[in-house]
């Protein structure tokens, strides 16, 4: 702060600190207080707005606290998320190891263009395409009918059909923090590894995932997070059995017609999800320093 | 402490089975090529069981693609490695005998220093308590007790060096390969090093090829040393063989310093060549016959060339040769000085004097005359 004063003199770096100050408050405080205040209000007509009713309560959260299906569907929503997340690493991991360590220059940039294009496109674009390639009668059915791994059509929409959504549309947000993790692991430590005799599985469990902790856990992060809040995987892809909890907030405000309900569910959703967060990066002892970088 | 690691062998995980009577590393015609590049050619040599060998020459003349052919990193394009008499063809770096110290060390950063000792015996699948004992064993060997529980980053440099020296040792390697392990520590450490990795070397009576392009580290160091230049093999030989008879040009200005004066042949009697210089005819000592008129260089250690006044002439006689120069400088390095004299001709000579004697040498700007015997005059054909 002194620095800035020093470089830019009073009245520019005082402009600069108010410029931030006041993104702050328009771009993150606000939004939230007043999601906050929406969640704590109750949902009142306009005849009752200033009558004894309209007061500060506990009465939408607690009414999601007695609804078993939205109970239900939360925790389905955050163990999916939690899924998601395992299955993105899960794909990233070999692929973001082959960049970092063994591809050649040309390869790195080539894979990473081709990952990198199709989210030039929307993601509504993006997943519609997954609608099309799961369809009943689409092209992935009738690759398998052809092949004879399967002898009816699939119904992919569903579960499934969100998890291959979402893993695809998330991958970069994985890839990119595991591949600078493993890139920065001298290549000499996995040659070491193996002079000393360690098998594959053992440079992986002993030398590269504990060098690439950091980036796995801030992959994950983003991942769960981005998983936990979407809203057209499950929208397009979904079926009836694999609600989402985001689509019951968006029920909220736009059928439902109950915006302070619908606040209250995402404040619990906004929770619960930096808990989980919190927590796993506890457990996988890395610091929200070391996620930001 | 300093007993080669024994009791182990039977946890080891199996290493193809060695004949115990000759642990040798051979190269047969080695060859390798990246693409394009050649970076080494027709390499051959022999490594005797419990030798300290050294692989001297400038950078990028292939020593480390050497190396990392004889761990197994790099399969030779030709020729074949054959550890102990047997081919390693095919065969990875956790299938040989042998374990590498890297330039970099790649020391386990995120390990405790007796994690990185017992790293191979965890892969062996070692007990964690064996594992634990060997490590404070081997912690004993490198003189650095009680050290296991810290983490490599906090240790120094030369520590550092022990400890991979010590992971390398676990494993009871047949041969250790080093590449350039001291070429990050100063110079005081570095010798120290030199010594302590010596001893150890006789200790464990575990064949060392030991890398470098310092060619002082490989003479002080090395039972034998080979010189290579641009992926060529020059010379294999004891450290006074390469210093006192050198087979090629290369090796006779690479290994130690020397003057190198360039001439023809003019009359050759068995190993004794007069050649016509520059600044005269010089007589001096082949190591095969040369012919006549073949363009040559006659190289003499600075040490072997010494320095009177101007005026001191001796008379021309058949075992010295004599020259006159002009002291250009004088560069002080301690022990002795290095004086060089500029030839009418506009050659450099360099000869080195003890410092005790410094004092009775002519002053810089004064003539002086330069005298070496034929016998110190290495005449070898260019080419
Ligand atoms: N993977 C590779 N691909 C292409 N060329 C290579 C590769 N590795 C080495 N080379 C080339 O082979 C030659 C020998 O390299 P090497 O690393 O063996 O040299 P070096 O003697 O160890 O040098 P230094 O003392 O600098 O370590 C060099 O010209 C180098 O550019
Ligand atoms: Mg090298």
């Amino acid at each position: 702060m002194g620095e800035l004063y020093d470089r830019f003199g009073p009245a520019l770096s005082t402009g600069f600190v108010a410029l931030v100050l006041m993104w702050l408050a328009g771009m993150v405080l606000a939004p939230n207080l007043m999601m906050i205040d929406y969640a704590l209000r109750p949902n009142l007509t306009p005849s009752e707005i200033g009558t004894a009713a309209d007061g500060y309560t506990l009465s939408n959260i607690l009414y999601f606290f007695g609804e078993d299906v939205h109970l239900a569907i939360f925790f389905k929503t955050v163990w999916a998320s939690t899924l998601v997340a395992a299955v993105t690493l899960v794909v990233c991991y070999p692929l973001a190891f082959w960049l970092a360590q063994t591809a050649t220059r040309g390869q790195t940039a080539l894979v990473l263009l081709a990952l990198t294009i199709p989210f030039w496109i929307n993601e509504v674009l993006r997943t519609l395409a997954w609608y099309i390639i799961l369809a009943f009668r689409g092209p992935l059915n009738e690759l398998l009918l052809a092949t004879g791994l399967i002898e009816a059509p699939m119904r992919w929409y569903g579960d499934g059909g969100v998890l291959a959504g979402m893993v695809y549309a998330f991958i970069l947000f994985m890839l990119f923090p595991v591949y600078n993790a493993i890139e920065s692991l001298e290549r000499a430590q996995i040659e070491a590894a193996r002079d000393l005799g360690a098998s594959t599985v053992r440079i992986h469990a002993r030398i590269v995932i504990p060098h690439a902790k950091a980036g796995i856990a801030t992959g994950c992060v983003f991942t769960f997070m981005l998983a936990a809040g979407t809203y057209v995987a499950p929208a397009l892809l979904g079926a009836p059995g694999s609600r989402w909890f985001t689509q019951i907030i968006y029920n909220w405000f736009f059928e439902g017609g109950d915006w302070n309900r619908g606040a209250a569910y995402a404040l619990v959703l906004l929770v619960l999800c930096l808990a989980v967060v919190l927590v796993s990066l506890r457990v996988a002892r890395v610091s929200l320093a070391d996620v930001a970088r | 402490m300093g007993s080669p690691p024994g009791g182990l062998s039977n946890s080891l995980r199996a290493i193809p089975e060695i004949h115990a009577m000759s642990h040798s590393v051979e190269l047969a015609d080695v060859g390798m090529s990246f693409g394009d590049t050649r970076a080494v050619s027709d390499v051959s040599f022999t490594v005797e069981s419990g030798e300290f060998f050294s692989i001297l020459g400038p950078s990028g003349c292939g020593k480390t693609t050497i190396l990392r052919m004889i761990a197994g990193f790099l399969q030779p394009t030709a020729g074949s490695v054959r550890i102990g008499g047997q081919d390693m063809k095919g065969l990875g770096p956790d299938q040989r005998p042998t374990a590498m110290i890297f330039q970099s060390l790649a020391l386990f950063p995120l390990m405790p220093v007796w994690e990185n000792i017992a790293f191979g015996l965890e892969a062996r699948g070692m007990s964690r308590p064996d594992r634990r004992r060997r490590a404070e064993a081997l912690l004993e060997t490198i003189a650095l007790p009680g050290f296991g529980d810290r983490m490599p980053g906090e240790l120094s440099g030369g520590q550092r060096q022990r400890v991979a020296i010590a992971r390398a040792l676990a494993v009871e390697p047949q041969v250790l390969l080093l590449d350039e392990p001291l070429s990050a520590l100063d110079l005081k450490l570095r010798q120290h090093m030199r010594a302590e990795l010596r001893s150890l070397q006789k200790r464990t009576g575990v064949t060392f090829i030991y890398i470098t392009h310092d060619q002082s580290e490989a003479l002080a160091m090395s039972d034998r040393v080979a010189v290579m230049s641009a992926g060529i093999l020059q010379q294999v030989g004891r450290p006074r063989e390469l210093y006192d008879d050198p087979e090629t040009p290369f090796v006779a200005r690479f290994v130690g310093e020397t003057n190198a004066l360039a001439g023809k042949i003019t009359q050759s009697d068995g190993m004794h060549v007069g050649v016509e210089t520059a600044i005269g005819p010089m007589k001096g000592r082949a190591r095969q016959p040369l012919s006549p008129g073949q363009s040559a260089h006659i190289y003499v250690r600075p040490e072997a060339m010494a320095i009177s006044r101007a005026g001191d002439q001796e008379p021309a006689s058949p075992h010295t040769n004599q020259t006159e120069v002009t002291i250009a400088r004088l560069d002080f390095e301690g022990a002795f000085a290095l004086v060089h004299g500029a030839t009418n001709t506009g050659e450099t000579l360099v000869a080195a004097v003890a410092s005790t004697g410094l004092s009775a040498m002519p002053e810089v700007g004064s003539k002086a005359i330069f005298r070496f015997p034929a016998e110190h005059g290495m005449v070898l054909a260019d080419g």
